[in-house]
């Protein structure tokens, strides 16, 4: 028998961003009938790399061949009529429309009139959508069936268009258990109708439960590739995020100075039990004054939805925070803010800064009801905070008055840290504060946040960046799955056991019960 | 593809009692309030039509209802066609002056006959519909400050053909066009049946061709639609054309009954016509809508109108209240069941 | 900003619409002074000029509310209604003394102001729709309250219509002073900056902890409030109350003037002197045209043109 044939080569794919250079040089390779499970962390490329693919963005240097051929797409649409789908996490359908009817958009049976033809519509779409396993009226609207059930429409959608190759970015991330057992008999069976399926997710459990190659990405190059199950998971994990095992560093490249002082036993921030729908199951940490605390696990594990559960900006369903000692009220993100929870949002960009409005306005758009009087602000006051900040964090803009959309992502960063170090925050929450910003910038957030512990504000840091995590942090809080699998503290606050926890080896010290419970 | 072998397990909807987090009634609840939405027009215009009968003796008349059907008519031809506009999540807010451009442009025609009376103001509003959609589609303008613009623009051409609205042009009584507005077939206004006609015609437009799947799926979400390949620009277009070529036609039809162009009609007729739309249950939002559902929203409007009519003692502004309220109401109630619905 | 004047062709085409959309709107104003001052006989007389000053001071108040209500990414097509809805409530209310008559107008407005705005803010409604029920409920209420034009003679409201202070109009002066008060709102109060910050991005703010909801009401209540006082304003002139006409296509020209005047459609951003320059630019078109005889249909269709041109010429503006 012959080896299946190549469907999917890319060689030497570039792509550069203003200040970024997003993909380098990168190989990839899918034979018809493989599940290719493409990681790496984020800002790895593996977006990027997709949407090349799709015809989203066109590659500065490179090749994609496809079935042989060598393509350039101009439109996702185009990539798809070629016969390459994605499937998004958001899945990209019509949810106003009947199931049957997102099936066949745009190649609908007719009837002699040139009218549609909805009995044999209906009757096709049962027909193929009992094969995935989805059993339901597609006569409904999309939007009444579970997200597991959508993606399968989607999926079918894209096999009926002959798709060769199927792209899945993280398509199990709001699925249940059973839907996901579901989408894998369904990922099996189009393996073996000769369809390649490329396979993004961070979930390990996942990937070695469907995929049989492996592409990993770091930092816009392919820094591995081959036979998934020539490796085994600990070795999967530190590949991706770029950490030798049992490396010994023997002087930290961040700028986290290590322990603090805890003066305060009583914890200013507790959370307690905190559960979201499909994202969040049970979450429990405390934050004592002076401690930075460290949220571990990778992408998807739930460490920015337990940020904004305690910013009050993730509606719960069950759970409960307090802020020294005081219950929060009504969730609201007001609520949070007056208590002195201070969030920094991961999508920087979109949550975080105001970009039409100047650096000044930004850092006082929090506190200028505290700076105004009878609804008046007073100049002096917010020049006099702005001053102080934009010294104080060093924030490069050629003035005050120049638009934060316009300075570099550090710049931009410090300006959001200025604004809530105005508020005199008790709890400072930091989501991927130095992502996308430069090394120098990425020093000074870092040291910023080490004094501002050391000044007594409780700090809860997520990163990716594992180094700047563990050195950043006195504990360690590790989540898998939307919910807290481990506790690394003291001597155990290590790359190594962070990646073990991570990898689902080795609990360190207490079983994760026992971490839930002391803290 | 196979078809008997089922090796998957099953995916049902995610309202299956299985999942914890969804309280059991809520399928019940969603299957009413898409009731609602769908048929509380018609209920309540049941209603508000039995109670009128037995409150007023001119209400149940033959003639009252001969002739709200006929001055039902043009409103609900605009209707129809911005039906389409909003499926699409857009909004036509020219269609009042079209209308009464379309008029004028029929009652100058007659002149030329009836073929010239038609089909002038065919091509002009169809003109106007067309720069709408390409503004819109192809510029990405805003729809409603493009059509607020068009608006004002076929205004002042109706006022530049008319002598700043001093000159009134008459239909020739006895011509084919006035038999067209004036006449009846079969004890109902020949507008009525040119309306039903174009219902029916919109309905099955809507429902059983791709076009009208593409509208239905442009509204729905305009990003997938272009992902699933369906030609989003076109179909704006398209519907902002139609929605002017039913102006047009609707202002010529309304001029033939009145047997002139009349130049102070189709004020704030965009509204009525929004208004019937989503008292149709037809989302502001887009993707999701029935014609049918306008035709009965323009009956209610009509039918309130002429009640309070009937009711001596008020005069015809509250009627522009009510109105105002009314669409105030359904849009509340709109926005609150999709809500429910998590249609928004 | 050096390099930029190095830019190749297309950038310049940029730079070009960039500058446009800034200072267009004063070197088309700048333009037609002198076009007029070439071909309009008798242009150049202070009576003139009193003229076309008194007819738009009414458009530059309702617009100032306008504008406001745009940069937070909305828009309020019930100011005519709300003109409207003044001119009658004066009317009916005059009896009682100019100043108990302004009282019940503001309530008015306010009712308008807080419905919109609760449409908006709360139930969520877009605001073209929330505020098109206003825009027919109000003018109805107008005409429920006063069913046609009236004659109303109070020497206060007509000394108010057409006296003088220092030389200058009342009217003028009121514009003037509303336009400075409105610029001042913006750039020196909390609520100008919050307003601001939620048109420019909305999640963002809320994350923030603005009172978003709060802002988006005060918004749609001060540009009610505006459109009243413009209504009171016309009608004074007018000596007459006239429900059934005043304020007809109100809305149209404030978004013009504020659009013209480069503040963006998409929301955080309010150009104040802008918006008055264009309240200004359409009175001149507007006076040129009629100057010339051409009839008010021509200028209907220029105005329609001269909003697609804003719009379009704007159109690159929301994506920074």
């Amino acid at each position: 028998m012959a080896p299946p044939a190549e469907v999917l080569a890319v060689r030497g794919l570039s792509k550069t961003f203003p200040g970024v250079r997003a993909l380098d040089d990168v190989d990839l390779t899918v034979h018809a009938g493989e599940v290719h499970a493409l990681i790496g962390e984020n800002g790895a490329g593996k977006s990027t790399l997709i949407k090349l693919l799709t015809g989203v963005y066109r590659p500065d240097a490179g090749r994609i061949s496809f079935q042989g051929r060598e393509v350039s797409f101009e439109t996702p649409l185009e990539a798809q009529k070629a016969g390459i789908s994605t499937i998004y996490q958001e899945v990209n359908l019509i949810p106003l429309l009947s199931v049957a009817r997102n099936l066949f958009l745009g190649r609908e049976p007719r009837t002699r009139l040139g009218l549609l033809d909805f009995a044999r519509m209906n009757r096709e779409a049962d027909e193929i959508l009992r094969t995935y396993g989805v059993r339901v009226d597609v006569r409904q609207s999309l939007r009444t069936l579970g997200v597991g059930a959508q993606q399968m429409v989607a999926l079918a959608r894209a096999v009926a268009t002959e798709a060769r190759v199927v792209i899945m970015d993280e398509p199990t991330s709001s699925l249940e258990p059973r839907e996901v057992e579901t989408l894998f008999t369904v990922i099996r069976r189009l393996r073996d109708e000769g369809i390649a399926v490329i396979y993004v997710s961070h979930r390990l459990d996942e990937l070695y439960a469907v995929c049989s190659k492996v592409t990993v990405l770091r930092d816009g190059r392919r820094v591995h590739h081959g036979d998934l199950a020539d490796l085994d998971r600990i070795d999967l994990v530190s590949t991706m995020l770029g950490r030798e095992l049992g490396e010994v560093r023997a002087e930290g490249q961040t700028k986290f100075s290590g322990e603090h002082l805890i003066a305060d036993d009583q914890p200013v921030l507790s959370a307690r039990e905190l559960s979201a729908r499909h994202k969040l199951h049970g979450v429990s940490l405390d934050i004592r004054p002076g401690e930075v605390v460290g949220l571990g696990g990778l992408l998807g594990s739930g460490r920015t939805e337990t940020a904004k559960a305690i910013s009050g900006s993730l509606a719960l369903s069950s759970g409960a925070v307090t802020v020294a000692g005081v219950p929060l009220r009504g969730g609201s993100t007001p609520a949070a803010i007056r208590a002195g929870i201070s969030l920094l949002p991961e999508d920087r960009k979109s949550e975080g800064i105001v970009p039409g409005l100047s650096v000044r306005e930004n850092i006082a758009l929090a506190v200028l009801p505290r700076l105004s009087r009878f609804g008046l602000v007073s100049e002096s006051r917010v020049d006099g905070i702005v001053d102080t900040f934009m010294k104080r964090l060093r924030i490069k803009a050629s003035s005050p008055h120049q638009k934060v959309g316009e300075l570099s992502g550090g710049n931009q960063q410090k300006v959001l840290l200025a604004r809530w170090l105005a508020m005199n925050p008790k709890v400072l929450l930091l989501d991927e504060p130095t992502r996308g910003i430069d090394v120098g910038a990425k020093a000074e957030v870092q040291k910023l946040v080490d004094e501002l512990a050391a000044d007594g504000l409780g700090v809860l840091l997520i990163s990716s960046d594992l180094e700047e995590l563990i050195e950043g942090s006195d504990r360690v809080v590790v989540l898998k799955d939307g919910a807290v699998v481990g506790e690394l503290t003291g001597d155990d606050v290590t790359e190594d056991q962070l990646m073990r926890t991570i990898a689902g080896e080795a609990p360190p010290r207490g079983t994760p019960e026992e971490a839930v419970t002391h803290g | 593809m196979s078809v008997t072998k089922t090796d998957a397990p099953m995916v049902t909807a995610s309202n299956e009692p299985t999942d914890a987090t969804e309280p059991a009634g809520s399928a019940r609840s969603e299957r009413l309030s898409a009731l609602v939405q769908q048929h509380g027009a018609l209920a309540v215009l049941v209603i508000v039509s039995l109670v009128a009968s037995f409150s007023f003796d001119s209400f149940a008349t033959g003639d009252n209802i001969t002739n709200m059907a006929t001055s039902s008519a043009f409103l609900a031809i605009v209707a129809l066609g911005m039906t389409f506009v909003i499926i699409t999540g857009g909004i036509d807010l020219s269609v009042g002056s079209l209308f009464a451009l379309g008029g004028v442009l029929a009652a100058w025609g007659s002149r030329h006959g009836t073929l010239v009376a038609l089909l002038l103001p065919l091509a002009v509003c169809g003109l106007i519909g067309v720069v709408n959609g390409l503004l819109v589609a192809r510029s990405r303008l805003a729809p409603f400050i493009v059509t607020l613009a068009a608006m004002l623009g076929a205004r002042g051409l109706m006022l530049a053909l008319t002598d700043e609205g001093a000159n009134t042009y008459l239909i020739a009584k006895g011509s084919f066009l006035a038999e067209l507005g004036q006449g009846s077939t079969l004890g109902l206004g020949n507008p009525v049946w040119i309306t039903l006609a174009l219902f029916g015609a919109g309905a099955v437009v809507l429902r059983r061709t791709r076009f009208g799947q593409h509208v239905y799926a442009v509204g729905g979400n305009e990003d997938a639609a272009a992902l699933m390949g369906a030609p989003v620009a076109r179909t704006k277009i398209l519907v902002y054309t139609l929605s002017g070529l039913l102006a047009g036609l609707a202002g010529a039809l309304n001029a033939a009954w009145l047997a002139s162009g009349v130049t102070i009609l189709g004020n704030g007729m965009e509204l009525d016509a929004i208004s019937a739309v989503v008292i149709g249950g037809t989302l502001l939002t887009g993707g999701l809508g029935y014609v049918s559902g306008s035709l009965v929203g323009v009956l209610l409007l009509k039918v309130i109108q002429n009640v309070i009519n009937q009711i001596g003692s008020l005069d015809s502004s509250y009627q522009l209240v009510v109105s105002g309220a009314f669409l105030a109401l359904v849009v509340i109630a709109q926005t609150w069941l999709g809500r429910r619905r998590r249609l928004m | 900003m050096a390099e930029a004047t190095l830019r190749t062709a297309p950038l310049d085409k940029a730079r070009v619409l960039q500058w446009l959309q800034t200072y267009g709107v004063y070197a088309g104003v700048a333009l037609l002074l002198v076009v007029n001052i070439v071909i309009t006989p008798h242009f150049l007389s202070a009576e003139n000029f009193r003229t076309q000053a008194v007819q738009v001071a009414p458009v530059i108040i309702v617009a100032l509310g306008m504008a406001l209500v745009i940069g937070t990414e909305g828009v309020d097509l019930s100011v005519g209604a709300v003109m409207a809805l003044a001119a009658s409530a004066t009317a009916l209310y005059l009896g009682y003394g100019l100043l108990p008559a302004l009282l019940v107008v503001a309530l008015f407005a306010a009712g308008v102001g807080l419905a919109n705005g609760a449409l908006v803010a709360f139930v969520g409604v877009q605001p073209i729709v929330a505020t098109l029920a206003l825009m027919v409920g109000g003018r109805g209420l107008a005409l429920v309250l006063l069913p046609q034009l009236e004659d109303l003679r109070n020497p206060a409201l007509a000394s108010l219509g057409s006296g003088d202070a220092l030389g200058f109009p009342y009217l003028i002066l009121i514009a003037a002073g509303l336009a400075l008060l409105v610029a001042f709102v913006v750039r020196r109060t909390t609520f100008g900056r919050q307003l601001l910050a939620i048109g420019d991005s909305r999640p963002a703010a809320e994350l923030a902890g603005l009172p978003v909801r709060r802002v988006l009401i005060l918004v749609y209540v001060a540009c009610a409030l505006l459109a009243a006082v413009a209504g009171v304003l016309a009608t004074a002139r007018l000596q007459a109350s006239d429900p059934t006409s005043l304020g007809n296509l109100m809305e149209l020209s404030a978004i013009t003037a504020v659009v013209v005047g480069g503040t963006p459609l998409t929301g955080g951003r309010v150009n104040i002197a802008g918006t008055v320059a264009g309240a200004v630019l359409i009175q001149l078109l507007t006076a040129t045209l009629i100057k010339h005889d051409l009839p008010p249909s021509w200028t209907q269709i220029a105005q329609a043109i001269v909003i697609v041109c804003a719009v379009y010429a704007a159109r690159g503006r929301g994506k920074r």
